[in-house]
């Protein structure tokens, strides 16, 4: 359970047919198989709109995702609200998600980005990389200790993409 | 031939992959051709051979996060001509309705409200930091929740007629898994009076916006095309099952309630070195002339009538905007798209009161075959899927052509007209930018396929000379 009485929303995305883009889904298969108490895990393939209402009950949110690029075996960052428009896409993206639940639905939720790297992407398949369910396992064990203290800021320090 | 210089417009999104324009100049800056290269992933047809059929309509969902619902009908539509499932039950026929008629109405409602809105509300030219959803909650915020709470409802419907919210089961070969209970149709029944009036006001705003700004977007990156889609046997909008109809911009017949089993005898697809995805083209006419458009705008424009009453006065004020022909304005698809919001909604509320949707009787079979063809008009238009399987009911064969594809020619023509109009010299603007953005969503393209992960690129524009430098590059 978080150790701070808190709401959290865990929420992994990408598509799990699609190799190791299927790293945010499986994590939040994995992951809820844990069963915190005052944790709410939710999966797509993409975020939408509609998941600002979601975002509104709860406290803190983490989304999960794939990360083509980033370091080894994950980063952690703090979300920033921020309205931008995007291309052509039924979905929307993690900063622009929570600008709307703060506008529409006066959200105060606070959000973190878990990136777990990921190597395999360009291909149909149901399975991750080696390398990258290693990163999964070390990703899952990171967030529930992290869920434990509630204290996101120096995870970020410790685990954002500046600080690797 | 004169030197050419090559404008690029790069965007790169989270979850659309990889689409890049390329604007091509003459030496005295005036362009000469432009072109949308997608990425389109063809990889699927090979994962899917090997597996036994009747998991399909479900395994098939993996293609697309944005329309998994159409794909998983399509294919239960191919894999009921396998099973010999010649006439569904009632039941199962009128529960694939409702789901469809669910993704439609959430597709077309997110598509609008998100993406399209700010552009009517605020203009082309408005600063994008305004011009996006977060512009809209602030200055029209009943809208923006109108928005979220219809794309919701669509959801609901998904999720009650597929089983879950994503990768549904709902679908299977000969019918359906399960029927829709009282309890869940009266869920849905209590909102949907609601929907149909947020439907109408949606409708409004896409129509006045287009009439009121006719003359301009009648210049905005539109062009003669023929129009595809399937039509009821009567020539009824059926966004569900039919023949194929090809009108060209005259409104002429080209093809009439066509067997939609025997597509590949009229539609053939081109390879071109310069574009991952295909170019489907009606043989008899060649790759000139056979090149068609799919989806809100081609369907309305393809439809003797609208069988919902509040749908086929919208789409007789539509059709009188071009004195009965066909409407080739690429921007009418918003106005097009808004009317099958209407409909999709009279639709389900019919369904919702009928008690077939409670029956018993959900499945039927018949003389197993082994091949098979469904398709469905998705939100961006006519789906095909294809398959073939053998006496161990694997797969051996899929052949599959998303709507996207089918609108590839017309997006190029749409850039094209944009980039002629607009550009000038080598500087990409923000207002070109924009308005080439704003042609290619009118279709509304899935460039899903491609896939998801953090660090892709954000929009990037560059502006590549004759000798292949970059002379100027923008990103956003």
């Amino acid at each position: 359970m978080t150790g701070t009485g808190k709401k959290v929303l865990v929420f992994g995305y990408g598509n799990p047919g699609r190799l190791d883009d299927g790293l945010g889904p499986i994590f939040a298969e994995e992951f809820e198989k844990l069963n915190l108490e005052g944790v709410s895990v939710d999966s797509n393939y993409q975020l939408s709109v509609e998941d600002s209402a979601a975002i509104a009950e709860h406290d803190y949110v983490i989304f999960v995702d794939a990360d083509e690029s980033g370091p080894e075996p994950f980063h952690f960052e703090h979300v920033v609200p921020r309205a931008h428009m995007s291309f052509s896409s039924h979905s929307i993206s993690a900063d622009a998600l929570m600008s709307m639940a703060e506008e529409l639905l006066s959200s105060k939720a606070e959000a973190y980005m878990l990136g777990i790297r990921g190597y395999e992407f360009n291909e149909f398949g149901e399975w991750l990389s080696p390398k990258a369910k290693k990163n999964l396992a070390e990703a899952l064990v990171f967030l529930e200790k992290a869920l434990g203290d509630c204290n996101f800021a120096m995870y970020v320090n410790r685990f954002g993409i500046k600080n690797r | 031939m004169g030197v050419t210089k090559k404008v690029v417009i790069e965007p790169v999104t989270r979850v659309e992959g990889h689409g890049k324009v390329t604007i091509l100049l003459d030496e005295k800056g005036q362009v000469t051709r432009a072109r949308l290269h997608i990425v389109e992933f063809r990889g699927f047809e090979r994962f899917i051979q090997g597996r036994p059929f009747w998991e399909v309509p479900v395994t098939v969902q993996r293609l697309c996060g944005i329309c998994p619902v159409s794909h998983h009908l399509a294919a239960a539509k191919a894999m009921d001509v396998i099973v010999g499932a010649d006439k569904l039950t009632p039941t199962a026929e009128k529960m694939r309705r409702l789901m469809h008629y669910g993704q439609t109405y959430q597709s077309h409602v997110l598509h609008f409200f998100h993406l399209v809105s700010p552009d009517l509300l605020f203009g082309f030219d408005a600063d994008p930091a305004v011009r996006n959803i977060i512009g809209v909650i602030k200055k029209y915020p009943e809208l923006a929740v109108q928005g979220v709470m219809m794309r919701k409802f669509g959801q609901e419907v998904i999720k009650v007629t597929a089983g879950k919210k994503i990768h549904g089961t709902g679908a299977i070969p000969g019918g359906i898994n399960k029927n829709l209970s009282i309890a869940e149709r009266d869920f849905l029944l209590k909102d949907i009076d609601q929907q149909i009036e947020w439907s109408r006001g949606a409708l409004k705003i896409a129509k006045d916006y287009t009439i009121e700004h006719l003359e301009e977007l009648s210049g905005f990156g539109s062009f003669d095309s023929n129009h595809l889609s399937l039509i009821r046997a009567d020539g009824a909008l059926d966004l569900y099952d039919g023949g194929i109809r090809m009108i060209d911009s005259e409104g002429n017949k080209v093809i009439d309630h066509f067997n939609n089993q025997n597509y590949s005898d009229i539609i053939a697809e081109e390879v071109r070195d310069w574009s991952y995805m295909k170019f489907p083209f009606i043989k008899d006419l060649g790759v000139d002339k056979g090149w068609y458009r799919v989806g809100p705008l081609s369907r309305i424009n393809t439809a003797d009538f609208i069988d919902t009453p509040e749908a086929e006065l919208a789409r007789q004020e539509f059709k009188a905007v071009t004195s009965g022909k066909p409407n080739n304005i690429t921007m009418a698809y918003h106005w097009a798209r808004m009317i099958e919001v209407l409909h999709s909604a009279e639709k389900m509320k019919e369904l919702l009161l009928d008690d077939d949707l409670q029956g018993e009787d959900l499945v039927v079979k018949g003389e197993r075959r082994s091949e098979g063809v469904g398709i469905i008009e998705a939100p961006r238009g006519t789906l095909f899927h294809h398959y073939k399987v053998n006496e161990d009911d694997q797969v051996t064969m899929c052949n599959l052509i998303v709507s996207t594809t089918s609108n590839n020619v017309p997006m190029n023509l749409a850039v094209e007209g944009v980039a002629k109009k607009y550009l000038s010299g080598t500087e990409i603007t923000e207002g070109l930018l924009n308005r080439v953005e704003v042609a290619i969503r009118a279709y509304d393209p899935c460039l899903s396929c491609a896939t998801h992960a953090l660090g892709k690129m954000p929009l990037t524009v560059s502006v590549v000379d004759h000798c292949g430098q970059i002379v100027d590059k923008k990103s956003t």
